[in-house]
């Protein structure tokens, strides 16, 4: 097991290593940073010294080594645009999208599942049929409509809730600003977890419905129907269990991908999170935000991976015994 | 005569489709005396396995049991409400399915699944309980039973599988047990102990077998009367020296004669010609006269009923004693 | 076991007509057995030719600049109070007619959505194909990128590609170039999911006898390939298609959205929501309202299309 995990997280380091090559291949090679960073007037001279202070002369393979470390410092040089440290910049942002994405996984979470199993457990009643309606819906429409829709019904026409920004936050610690210890921080906060959390949520709620009926048609549950357990014994302990293990791998990757949703809904609603930074990083062509980014996002995923990976081999007593075997 | 553990009479089973009702079990008749052992032969689709889930009421939409009765100690068992039924199954009637493996819950412990049967028809602690399940094991013939458990499906072999499956089967004590080609998916090595096993475990519980299997070698081996179906009926029924050392309807004959004996002649192996038909087009009259070698004309206009020869029984014309048959004789057939 | 003991059976001794074969089609009967998916399959075949006819049915040419007058622009709908006859659903902020532009937005969005699946569709089969059935470290190294690639949602790959591409090509370029970019981003998103499959089915497929036989006889490993094995895969390839036909749909709407994808002067349904936002509050309803319907009703049908093709193909649900 141990033997396991060490070999995935080597495998993890190898895939950040190899995000980190791309991102430092798109700050150096995308566009000219020193253009970038200087006005018009610069003259060459300045220029030439510039790139010469900045390593820009030296071997590839150099610069490439300086940028994996200074990213693994969380040194991200400094933006094009707003001529500030990008690891300062990030960090300002990085709390109002974590507790947007937290908030939404919870929600997606605790909606779905239990909307799935009752959807395979009572396939033809009319309330599934309206979840089966819904979740259709919430897979068509793209996260942004779902936010604009909300947007038009409770912030234009019924003036219940704020269209944008995150309301009042409280500061917590050094850098961590918090917007759930104040009552417009938790208004601002209903619409844009509701539509980022809203195709995870239909998209939870499909996978545990398929997931469920096919583990109803297996073998064992009609053995154990065969023995005269209970129906609750049946569908909330032998089913959903075996249910469950599949969804996991698949719903934790699930939520890596909010964070990334986030961008969009970030957009919506003008939350000032991270996402909105890559954009506007998009748009402006400033690279070394876009390469941090890129890094941040596929360390979180690797992370969120690796956790899945370990968390469905402990849970699969048919995987853990295979990697004992593997070790033997 | 003693009274039947189970009754069956005149059981059909349909299954609606586009195009209107497929009978499935045409009519089935039989008894299963307590303590018995009834194997019930056939090839694949004659169904035999259906006959076994109408029984125990797990048949699946949009299958149906159309008509017939099924008792069991004399009560009706086949309209029963689900909850009724439900206590049914484990309690009185249990089933074993072909496939080892997939019959157990791969996720939970052997034990555990076991105990979970006990205590779902018996209230006992939980500690006795286990007490029970370890004897159970140590019965179907698992060794170091305290130790294996805690142990996991796929931490035991095929045979062994088959084992806990027959234990999970009788642990509450049912009065009769189907069992649906039980070694079939297991290796030939292994089938005989597992043969072994399900004959001393039934005998020693007093419980009657309804055997079902495509294996005459099984059925030789355990049970004491036999059961022959084609197109979902039943086509020959009697003691199991009878039937095999005299068959006397023709697709018995064919199927006997088919078998392989070691003494027998190096030659063709002997086939009955053509294939069972599908159950959308079962021929009028017999089911078999398209392939029977001893056709005649009747045969192809009325479908026989099963006539008693003897204590046995034969759904075929040329046992016909009296012109026009009567009722249906399962009773005479014991 | 009961499914083996019935064999549902399916024609009678005589050969049927086309008419009843028809009739009788699997495929067919599910289709109409649901009143929900003749629908959908009637919405989209709705949505599909108006994309193509758009020159014919569209008023005028939204992205003729001469065309628009700036004195119309937010005019409201027709059927609504202060409504010019002229104006459908009404016009934007440029005063072009919001029918057109919505029509000449399906167009676009079902446009970019097949091409770019397409595209990942292409890439995907045949680096599928090729890593598993040349296998080795071709496919160690086809997977590697693969498994890199999936760690990321499609979503912010196509944006970074997006990203990555205005950036190369200068600024003034972007407008020209935005139908492209956006299905090749779009399309390499996809690739990974098709690979994946592909190559699982060669793999099982490379072992089985028709393919032993086949190079027994001595033909070429591209010819094998493409001719037997090919075939034999498409099953799944055609269910992630159908899938993927929506997401595409999406994700082109999503990116003009966010401002990366096509831009206002050739619009697609997103961009026109992205201008219709800054009209919310001053009343200007109708800029947001009509593209979202017709962008969600799109995808639904899309949706809808292929949940249907999924269980009908599915051979299990039978």
């Amino acid at each position: 097991m141990i033997a396991f995990i060490v070999r995935r997280v080597f495998a993890s380091i190898g895939v950040m290593i190899a995000v980190g090559l791309i991102a430092f291949a798109m700050f150096r090679y995308v566009g000219d940073p020193v253009n970038q960073m200087v006005g018009v007037e610069t003259s060459v001279a300045e220029r030439a010294q510039l790139r010469e202070e900045l390593g820009l002369n030296d071997p590839a393979i150099v610069q490439a080594l300086r940028f994996l470390a200074n990213a693994a410092r969380f040194d991200f040089g400094v933006s094009y645009q707003f001529r500030q440290p990008v690891a300062d910049l990030i960090a300002k942002r990085m709390p109002a999208t974590l507790e947007l994405a937290f908030v939404a996984s919870i929600l997606s979470l605790v909606a779905g599942i239990p909307m799935g199993v009752y959807a395979a457990l009572h396939r033809n009643s009319a309330l599934s049929r309206l979840f089966q309606a819904l979740s259709l819906i919430g897979i068509s429409l793209p996260t942004f409509l779902t936010g604009i829709l909300l947007i038009m019904l409770f912030s234009v026409t019924l003036g219940w809730l704020p269209s944008f920004g995150r309301g009042e936050v409280v500061r917590l610690g050094p850098w961590w600003t918090t917007g759930f210890l104040t009552a417009s921080g938790l208004k601002s906060l209903i619409m844009p977890a509701t539509t980022l959390a809203l195709f995870q949520m239909t998209l939870i709620m499909r996978l545990v419905r398929a997931e469920m009926v096919e583990v109803l048609r297996a073998d064992y549950i009609r053995f154990a129907r065969a023995r005269g357990l209970s129906e609750t014994a049946i569908h909330f302990r032998h089913a959903l269990m075996n249910t469950l293990v599949p969804v996991i791998t698949i719903v934790g990757l699930q939520l890596g991908s909010i964070v990334a949703f986030s961008i969009i809904t970030e957009t919506v609603f003008a939350w000032p999170g991270m996402g909105q930074l890559f954009l506007q990083s998009i748009q402006n062509v400033d690279i070394p935000i876009m390469a941090a980014y890129l890094l941040f996002i596929a360390f979180m995923f690797v992370v969120i991976n690796l956790v899945v990976d370990i968390l469905y081999v402990s849970v699969d007593p048919r995987l853990r015994a295979s990697l004992h075997g593997m070790r033997g | 005569m003693s009274a039947a553990l189970l009754s069956v009479r005149d059981l059909r089973v349909e299954f609606a489709t586009r195009r209107g009702p497929l009978i499935a079990l045409d009519g089935v008749s039989f008894d299963i005396a307590p303590g018995e052992v009834l194997g019930v032969v056939g090839e694949s689709g004659a169904g035999k396995t259906l006959t076994g889930l109408a029984i125990i009421g797990l048949l699946d939409p949009p299958g149906r049991i159309a008509g017939g009765e099924i008792r069991l100690d004399g009560e009706r068992i086949d309209k029963l409400p689900p909850a009724r039924m439900r206590a049914l199954r484990g309690r009185r009637i249990g089933m074993i399915f072909q496939d080892p493996l997939t019959s157990l819950n791969p996720l939970l412990r052997v034990g555990d699944q076991l105990t979970e049967t006990i205590l779902a028809h018996m209230s006992l602690t939980r500690r006795q309980a286990r007490e029970r399940v370890i004897a159970w094991l140590g019965e179907v013939g698992i060794p170091s039973p305290a130790k294996r458990i805690d142990g996991y499906p796929h931490e035991f072999s095929g045979g062994m599988r088959q084992r806990v499956v027959i234990a999970l089967a009788l642990c509450a004590e049912p009065a009769l047990i189907i069992a649906d080609e039980p070694t079939t998916a297991l290796d030939v090595s292994v089938q005989a102990q597992i043969i072994a096993v399900l004959k001393k475990v039934t005998r020693l519980h007093g419980a009657a077998v309804m055997l079902i299997t495509h294996d005459m070698g099984v059925i030789a081996e355990m049970a004491d009367r036999v059961a022959v179906m084609y197109a979902g009926r039943i086509v020959e029924i009697g003691a199991i020296g009878d039937v095999a050392r005299r068959p006397l309807h023709p697709y018995a004959m064919g199927l006997m004669a088919a078998i392989p004996t070691l003494e027998a002649r190096a030659g063709r192996l002997a086939q009955i010609p053509g294939v069972m038909p599908r159950l959308s087009a079962i021929p009028r009259g017999c089911a078999f006269n398209p392939r029977c070698p001893r056709v005649f004309d009747r045969c192809e206009a009325e479908r026989p009923p099963l006539i008693a020869v003897g204590d046995r029984g034969a759904a075929c014309w040329l046992y016909e004693a009296r012109p026009a048959p009567a009722a249906p004789t399962a009773e005479k057939c014991r | 076991m009961s499914r083996a003991d019935v064999d549902l059976a399916k024609s009678g001794p005589a050969p049927p007509s086309l008419i009843a074969r028809l009739r009788d089609n699997d495929l067919v009967a599910s289709f109409l057995s649901s009143k929900t998916t003749v629908a959908a399959g009637l919405v989209a075949l709705i949505l599909v030719v108006a994309g193509l006819a758009v020159p014919l049915i569209a008023t005028t040419d939204p992205f003729d600049p001469a065309a628009n007058f700036l004195m119309d622009s937010l005019t409201p709908p027709r059927f609504v109070a202060g409504g010019d006859p002229r104006f459908l659903l009404g016009t934007d902020d440029q005063g072009r007619d919001l029918w057109s532009a919505i029509l000449y937005g399906l167009r676009i969005s079902l446009m970019i959505g097949a091409l770019s699946v397409l595209l990942g569709g292409a890439i995907g089969v045949a680096l599928g194909l090729i890593a598993g059935y040349a296998g080795g470290w071709i496919d160690s190294v086809i997977m590697r990128i693969a498994d890199v690639q999936l760690t990321f949602p499609a979503i912010l790959i196509a944006l970074l590609l997006d990203g990555v591409a205005h950036a190369l090509l200068q600024k003034s370029n972007h407008e020209e170039t935005a139908f492209l970019v956006l299905v090749v981003a779009i399309g390499l998103s996809f690739w990974v999911q098709y690979a994946r499959t592909v190559r699982g089915s060669t793999l099982v497929e490379k072992n089985r006898d028709y393919v032993q036989a086949a190079r027994l006889i001595g033909l070429s490993p591209a010819r094998i390939v493409v001719r037997h094995i090919l075939p034999n895969v498409m099953g799944p390839v055609l269910v992630i298609a159908t899938i993927n036909l929506a997401i595409a749909i999406i994700t082109e709407a999503t990116l003009s959205f966010l401002g990366v994808g096509l831009p206002p002067t050739e619009p697609s349904l997103g961009t026109l929501i992205r201008i219709g936002q800054n009209f919310l509050f001053s009343g200007e309803w109708w800029i947001v309202a009509f593209p979202s319907l017709a962008l969600a009703t799109l995808v639904l049908s899309v949706n809808l299309l292929g949940d249907w093709l999924r269980d009908a193909l599915n051979p299990r649900l039978k």
